[in-house]
Parts: C-alpha cells; structure tokens; sequence
C-alpha cells in the first residue's frame, strides 16, 4: 500500500479504466467521444454526491433525502430556463449566458434554503439514530417527490439548453458535446472551489478535523452544529445545482429524476470513501466512466456494472478508495 | 477555594448508572490523580466534566461557577483542556494543523510555541508531517501540546502512559512536572509508579464511588489501603 500511495496510489484507477477500454472499444474517435461523456457525467455526479459524504463525514447523519435536494434543483433550474425561452434561442451569447447563470443560482439558492429547512426541521431532530434518519429522510423524499409531482405535473418536462451549448466540437472523427464539455468545466471548477475551501481556511480545517473525530473538535471550544448546517446547506445547494446541470444534460426530466440519481449517487460516496471530497470526485469519475464504456461495449451489462464495480471495489477497499482518515 | 468541585455527580449512560454520587475537590496547583480499577468510571468522571456525557444539574463547578450542563465547548473556552484515552488527535490533519485548531484565533502565541518546542522536539521535527504518521508517543505529545499552547487553568488528561515505551513514559513525566507548575492537571492514571511519582493529592474511585480521597503521601505510605483499594489494577496491569 505504502508503494501504490507514493505515486498517486488509487487516484490513477480512473486512468487505468481508460486504458483498458482504449484496448477494448478500438476505436479511438469513439473512446474519446465516451471519455469525455463519462468525465462530465463524473463531475456533475461528484455536484450531486459530495454533500452526502461531508454531511456523513461530519455528522454520521444518512441523508436518503438528498437526492431531493437534486430533482428540486433539475426542475427549478427547468422552470427559470423555460421563462427566459426567448432569450437562450437568441444568438446574443451574453442573453444566453444570463439565462444560465440565472437558472443555475436559482437551483442554488432554492437549493441551500431547502437544505436549511430539512436540517432543522427533518435531520436535526434524529441525530445519532441512524435507524430513525434512514426513516425519516425517505419519507421526506417521498414527500418532495409528491411536492414536485403536484407543481409541475406528471408528464415529462422539456429542458430548452441556451443556444451556444448546442451543438458538437468536431476534435478528428470524434464529436464531443459542448454542453458536456461547459458540465465537465464547471464542475470541475466548483471541485476546486471546494478544494480551497477545505484545504486552506479555518473553516475547511474545522470540517476536516470534524468529520474525523466531532467530540474532539467540540473539547477544543467549538460549536460543531453550526458548522453543520452550512456544510448541509452546501451541500444541497451543491446538489441542487447537479440536478440543474443534469436536466440541461438529459434534456427532458420527470419526478422520478431523484429516486433514479439516488441509487448512483450513493454507490459512488461508497466506492469512494465517506467524508472525502477527493474520494468522493474519484468515486464519481469512476462510476461515470465504466457506465459510459460497458454501455457502448455490454449495453446489457450497463446497469449491472456499478454493482459490481462497487463489489470488487469493496472487497479490495472496504472502507472505500480514498475514505477520510477516522480514529475512534 | 478548589478550583474544580465534583458534589454529588451521577452519570447514566443509555440506560445504565456509572457514577452514583462521586465527589472531590481538585485544588489549584499541580497534579490531582484520580486511581482506580478498570471501568472503575475514571474516564466516565473526566468525560462528564467536559460535558461529553452529561453529569448530574448543579454537580460540577469550576472556579465557583456550575458548568454541569453546559456545552462541551462552552466548557472548554472557560479554561478546560481534555487529552483523552485515545488522544483525539486528528489523524489527516498536519501536526501544524492540530495545533493551529487548538489555538483561540488561529495564531500563535511564540513564547508558547516555543516552549512546546522545548518540551517535545519531536513536534517541530514532524511539524509538517501528517498526524498519523506519527509514533504513539509522538502522538501523546502532540495531543498533550494541543492543551497547553493557549493558557489554560486545568487540563484533563486520560491515562497518558497507556501502551508507551518506559523512556518516552519518563519525558513524560518530566513536561507534566513542568506544565503543572503553571496549570493544574486532573490526571487519570492505571500507572500507579507514574502516577505517585506526580500527585500531589489524589482519589480513588471504584465502581462508580469515590472511596478514598487525601494526599499522595499519605497514600504511598499506607500500603495497607493501596493493597485494599488498586490490588485488582496492579495485578492486571
């Protein structure tokens, strides 16, 4: 273990994946068509999950919620695009811009509020009982999925995408979406806003040191709840904005969006390791790009495939690729 | 007037009594050892008065005022370090980084630092290093030096011998004679060699009592009562 840490360690598995499907697929314009697929479903799978694992890094709290938390934000986000229609199919990139702009921190601000209300009102009440929490958040998931079945109807909603993420950049014989390539920068810009965050301020340090041992940062004289419900609204708010990006993704979205994302969400915060962001952006990336890859080579391997992937990745790693370090 | 007095405190655990009435006064100055048997409730007493579980209303004060009941945090920003069983230290984090968290606003105190220095060179050494990587003596210091780099007026430390190296268990006992000459120190110990060569004054506690409290002296030379009350301890340990 210590070798394989040295030299970047399980961080080059999503490197290895590629390689191998290179070998497989043959055909490069195709590989590189799916990676690019699956490194953009990676970063806004990452947006959806990395709430989840700080949330249960930090307050051994299980959110079955969370995924709420990314329907609200797809429909929001839907909601805000579809009444500035006119100006995403303006050829103005500026119009187009603020649309976007406008529907994402909808989705985000709707998001984090969301997030205050279910950690009062829901989570805080069932602390350190994770029978009652895995209970209560699935029932607050049920409720949101009905909250949004009666505001925007049970038929499927049409996402309209501004007018300069349409379309495909020609790189060779391959042609990669420009949307997926907008999805794939931004998450990865928020990766490492969050980074920053937790890695060079206080705060992150406060987080860091939380999620590893809550008694201990408490003896030291600080109030950890506070610092939790930011974190749960960041979360959230992070969540919320996934499911924006991923209803401009899928292009047409239904209520069922959150159950669908809930199951991949939670395997990629086991694959990678609770409490870690780094693990968690590893988890993803590689959940995103073995569906990517089996779905082109087994179409009917694809759902079976993050199963088992989650599988072999746990009887090698129970505690998943790139867990927090916890001393109890 | 003590600077911490334990009345009357009980602690129930679930569903369990482990302390039933335990009292003691820990004057200022020095080292106060509390001895006893496995699960004899030494390390419930130390939890309970750092409000890491809840002792009894009105049972605990500290320089006169009752802080049973209060936040852990709260408890520690009156004065109060905690170094517990299993060091709490925060194995991810950089030695650096423990010890930035311990400090008031994120800067430090030079002298102080300096002094921590003095006590444990192994800290500036692996100052960089990630906590884990550290030796379990290592450990014990930084976990010790996180309590002392701001002023405190009592540090609560849970058997720091625990599973040490003889040689690293004597630096240890050096740095405590000389953090107790500023700050007093409650310490809960098994060691009872350790433990007599720093009390000044002491208590016993069994089964969730306090059966014996008095001076170090007087306890080294009534052997008769070490046979009676730590006999059990000293054979397992």
């Amino acid at each position: 273990m210590g070798m394989l840490d040295r030299f970047g360690g399980v961080f080059w598995l999503p490197v290895i994946l590629a390689i191998i499907a290179f070998v497989l697929i043959g055909a490069p314009s195709s590989w590189l068509t799916l990676t690019v697929a699956g490194l953009s479903m990676g970063l806004m799978i990452f947006l959806m999950a990395s709430g989840l694992s700080l949330v249960f890094g930090l307050m051994d709290v299980l959110n079955f919620g969370h995924s709420a938390f990314v329907s609200f934000g797809a429909f929001v986000a839907a909601s805000v695009l579809a009444y500035f229609g006119g100006w995403l199919g303006s050829d103005s990139i500026l119009l187009n811009s603020l649309a976007l702009v406008f529907a994402i921190a909808a989705a985000v601000v709707f998001g984090a509020a969301l997030g205050w209300f279910f950690e009062r009102v829901i989570v805080k009440p069932v602390y350190s009982d994770h029978l009652r929490q895995i209970l209560i958040t699935m029932g607050a998931l049920i409720v949101a999925e009905q909250l949004i079945l009666a505001t925007w109807g049970g038929s499927p909603v049409n996402v309209p995408r501004p007018h300069f993420l349409e379309g495909a950049i020609i790189v060779g014989n391959s042609s990669l979406e420009v949307y997926r390539l907008f999805a794939f920068c931004l998450g990865a810009l928020v990766y490492g806003g969050l980074f920053v965050l937790l890695n060079r301020t206080r705060m992150g340090l406060l987080i860091r040191a939380g999620v590893e041992n809550r008694e201990m940062v408490e003896a030291l004289g600080f109030k950890i709840d506070r610092l939790f419900i930011g974190v749960f609204m960041l979360g959230s708010a992070l969540a919320a904005m996934g499911g924006a990006m991923w209803a401009g993704y899928e292009t047409i979205i239904t209520p069922a969006l959150g159950a669908e994302m809930m199951v991949i969400v939670f395997i990629v915060v086991i694959i990678g390791g609770l409490g870690s962001i780094q693990g968690t952006l590893l988890g993803a990336i590689v959940v995103a790009l073995m569906q990517n890859y089996v779905g082109f080579l087994a179409p009917k391997l694809a759902l079976a495939s993050n199963m088992i992937l989650m599988m072999v990745i746990l009887l090698w790693r129970p505690y998943g690729l790139a867990p927090a370090v916890k001393i109890k | 007037m003590s600077l911490l007095s334990i009345q009357n405190m009980d602690v129930s655990i679930g569903q369990y009594s482990v302390l039933h009435g335990v009292t003691f006064d820990v004057p200022e100055g020095g080292v106060f050892v509390l001895l006893g048997r496995n699960g004899a409730g030494k390390t419930t007493t130390l939890r309970a008065i750092m409000g890491l579980w809840q002792p009894s209303p009105g049972s605990v004060s500290f320089r006169g005022e009752q802080i049973a009941g209060m936040h852990t945090s709260d408890i520690a920003k009156k004065g109060i370090a905690f170094v517990p069983e299993n060091m709490g230290i925060f194995g991810g984090l950089t030695v650096a980084e423990n010890m930035v968290l311990a400090t008031a606003n994120g800067k430090f105190d030079q002298t102080r630092l300096k002094r921590v220095y003095e006590l444990f060179p192994a800290l500036e050494q692996f100052w960089d290093k990630q906590a884990w990587s550290l030796s379990g003596g290592q450990k014990q210091m930084l976990a010790v030096a996180r309590a002392i780099i701001e002023p405190r007026d009592l540090i609560l430390i849970d058997e720091p011998t625990k599973g040490l190296a003889p040689s690293i268990i004597a630096a240890m006992g050096e740095a405590f004679r000389e953090i107790s000459a500023q700050t007093t120190i409650l310490l809960v110990e098994q060691n009872f060699a350790f433990a007599k060569s720093l009390g000044r004054d002491m208590a016993v506690i069994d089964d969730g009592r306090v059966v014996h409290t008095g001076t170090m002296a007087d306890f080294v030379a009534d052997t008769e009562l070490q046979n009676r009350l730590l006999s059990l301890s000293m054979e397992a340990g």
